[in-house]
């Protein structure tokens, strides 16, 4: 799996680790620091054992300690003087990470950011015009950088096992509301980062989608999950429909079929006239929004009284318009 | 064997590190083993290949004479200075931050030359606790298949030639020399002097077909001195389509499009000179809300039913008009 270049590569680099680290260094710290599995830095020095100044008499090769390695466990390197310094970094190497510590600027505090510019100072020095060729590549996280802080928030809140007071803006609902969570983890999935949380409103457990969070305020208090609560594994999926569920039978015309992909549907029939998808409901006044704002690309085929309810509404809202 | 390459590298690193002064290639030949046996032509292919595959790393191996005046034969060094990563030291909380930004790119070979570059920096002796630092971190990506080849033919200052494909308009070959890349509006973008145009253009990522093919050697072409790469793609991008609408929601109601409005009025029954004939009786808030698409902003104010109207555009108005007539049966 690995080229003769990676090798290379790694052997610059396990060098001036071990002997910037004094006498000898733990094999095992020494493959989690550089990367790699305890059994390619063995495979590595190997190679390295064979390595040396020209002429390749005995006594100039690199000294690999292969007893203290089988015996101790320990990495030792020496008569390699002349690899004491890394390689230099790449231009490319540079850039990525000089552009990756500028995405971090844009979301870090102004005494965060003061540590990111001096960090940046001494990379520019170090990596001749690293900072001129990031110049090239320019980003604007836009609303990554307050979500990024947010989450930043929110985990933190996790880690401490603090309660979060939220607000929340609950579409379904067109309602703001404020609750006390138990912050339980923060997700990503499918492009949207969410709160798993325990919440002492609905007492339950709640998921949170962060760009639908208005404010958040970590409080002093303790989390308080009830002691049975065994968090839920969203790696399936993050909405579990309820058994108490209704649902809904629609008629998808081609600017309504995006529901299909987006809510977890139960049963899909292409017919002539449309998608027809059978959806979970668990709150009317999520359904009746989201026909408003399908209309009238998406017919009820039942309930009846959900298609009832579109007709009304529609019909009220049409009469602002008079 | 991948080992036995990997050690004739090395050895071949070290001699020319080493060496005081250009090593002529017969010298090389004689002191590294693996050459020794090689007929000359195996011997000049493996030369030219290793001298390659070091360069490929990033290691200066420079050529010269040691003697101009001697007519020498031409060798062979690497530059300690040029090779070596000079003297740095970071405090805890310099290193933390980059042990951080290694873990900001999610694009696989981006992610894979900061982590290089972090290893690097351990091994000049940096110990690299990122708990020393919490900061929110975030994450950059690009999925477009080439986004890798654009990022490095703007560094290494290399032409190329791509096919690109707008809608609605036939694929077409095109010649650029890239000067930057641009992250904005939550898209990729590659900027530079279009040759065929003989002018400045940018090209979304997205739009690229097939392989970006090198059209020239590196450093082929200058960027200019003063060039700010996302004030020209700024001013190379279309304007998107963007408006304000002028919209009602009952208090307390239409959350969404009050997150989304650039400012709330008072209410709107006042100071409307435009529309006033249009408000509806009862008590509304008037809002400003900028849009980039219509049906989209539509699509919001329908899903209020009777808590939200549209006043302007009339274009929106229509249309928001049109659907509800539709849904609620053809009465109006």
């Amino acid at each position: 799996m690995s080229t003769a270049r990676d090798q290379v590569a790694r052997m610059l680099a396990l060098v001036p680790y071990v002997r910037n680290r004094g006498e000898a260094v733990p094999l095992e710290q020494a493959a989690a620091d550089l990367g790699v599995s305890v059994a390619q830095v063995v495979a590595d020095l190997k190679v390295l054992w064979y390595c040396g100044l020209p002429g390749l008499g005995m006594g100039d090769l690199i000294d690999v300690d292969m007893d203290a390695l089988d015996g101790e466990g320990v990495v030792r390197v020496s008569n390699a003087d002349y690899l004491d310094r890394p390689l230099r970094l790449r231009s490319d190497e540079a850039t990525a990470l000089v552009v990756a510590l500028r995405a971090l600027r844009d979301t870090a505090d102004a005494a965060q950011r003061d540590v990111v510019d001096r960090a940046l100072a001494k990379l520019d020095h170090a990596t001749e015009d690293a900072g001129a060729r990031a110049a090239q590549v320019e980003i604007d996280l836009g609303e990554q950088a307050a979500s990024a802080r947010l989450r930043g928030t929110l985990e933190d809140a996790v880690r401490r096992q603090v309660q979060v007071r939220l607000d929340y803006h609950v579409p379904a609902r067109d309602a703001s509301t404020r609750r006390v969570v138990d912050p339980l983890a923060v997700v990503a999935r499918e492009g949207h980062v969410y709160l798993q949380a325990w919440c002492h409103v609905a007492d339950g457990e709640r998921v949170f989608r962060l760009d639908r969070v208005l404010a958040a305020e970590v409080l002093d208090s303790p989390v308080q999950v009830p002691e049975e609560h065994a968090p839920r594994d969203l790696a399936d999926a993050l909405f579990v429909p309820s058994p108490t569920d209704g649902v809904a039978r629609l008629l998808l015309a081609p600017p309504a079929r995006w529901v299909a992909d987006y809510f977890p549907v139960e049963e899909v029939r292409e017919r002539v006239e449309g998608l027809e998808v059978s959806l979970r409901v668990s709150d009317a006044r999520w359904l009746d929004r989201l026909l408003l704002r399908l209309s009238p690309h998406a017919q009820v085929l039942e309930p009846a009284e959900a298609a009832e309810r579109l007709r009304r509404r529609a019909a009220e809202a049409l009469a602002l318009y008079s | 064997m991948a080992t036995a390459k990997s050690e004739r590298l090395l050895n071949l690193l070290i001699t020319l590190l080493v060496a005081q002064s250009f090593v002529p290639k017969e010298r090389l030949r004689r002191v590294i083993e693996a050459y020794r046996d090689l007929g000359d032509a195996a011997f000049e292919k493996m030369f030219e290949r290793d001298k390659e595959e070091l360069r490929a790393l990033g290691v200066p191996v420079e050529v010269g004479t040691h003697d101009a005046f001697f007519d020498d034969e031409i060798g062979y060094r690497i530059p300690k200075d040029a090779f070596a990563l000079p003297e740095i030291v970071l405090e805890a909380d310099e290193a933390a931050v980059i042990g951080l930004a290694a873990r900001v790119w999610q694009h696989a070979g981006l992610a894979a030359r900061t982590s290089d570059a972090l290893v690097k920096l351990k091994a000049a002796g940096i110990g690299v606790d990122r708990a020393a630092l919490d900061i929110a971190q975030p994450r950059l990506d690009a999925s477009e298949p080439s986004f890798a080849d654009f990022w490095d033919a703007v560094q290494e200052r290399t032409p190329v030639r791509f096919d690109y494909r707008r809608p609605g308009a036939e694929t077409t070959e095109r010649h650029l020399q890239p000067w930057g890349v641009v992250a904005t509006r939550g898209r990729w973008y590659v900027v530079g002097h279009d040759t065929d145009r003989d002018g400045p253009r940018v090209f979304r990522l997205s739009r690229v077909q097939g392989e970006v093919r090198r059209d020239g050697p590196a450093g082929a072409f200058a960027v200019p001195a003063d060039l700010d790469v996302r004030a020209l793609t700024r001013s190379l991008l279309p304007e998107e389509p963007r408006g304000v609408a002028t919209v009602l929601v009952r208090p307390g109601a239409g959350l969404g499009l009050r997150r989304q409005a650039a400012t709330s009025a008072g209410p709107g029954s006042l100071d409307l000179p435009d529309h006033s004939a249009q408000v509806p009786a009862g008590e509304w808030d008037r809002l400003e809300v900028p849009y980039s698409s219509e049906s989209g902003l539509a699509d919001e104010l329908l899903s209020y039913g009777s808590d939200a109207v549209a006043l302007a555009p009339e274009t929106l108005r229509t249309l928001v008009v049109g659907r509800l007539r539709a849904a609620a049966g053809g009465a109006a």
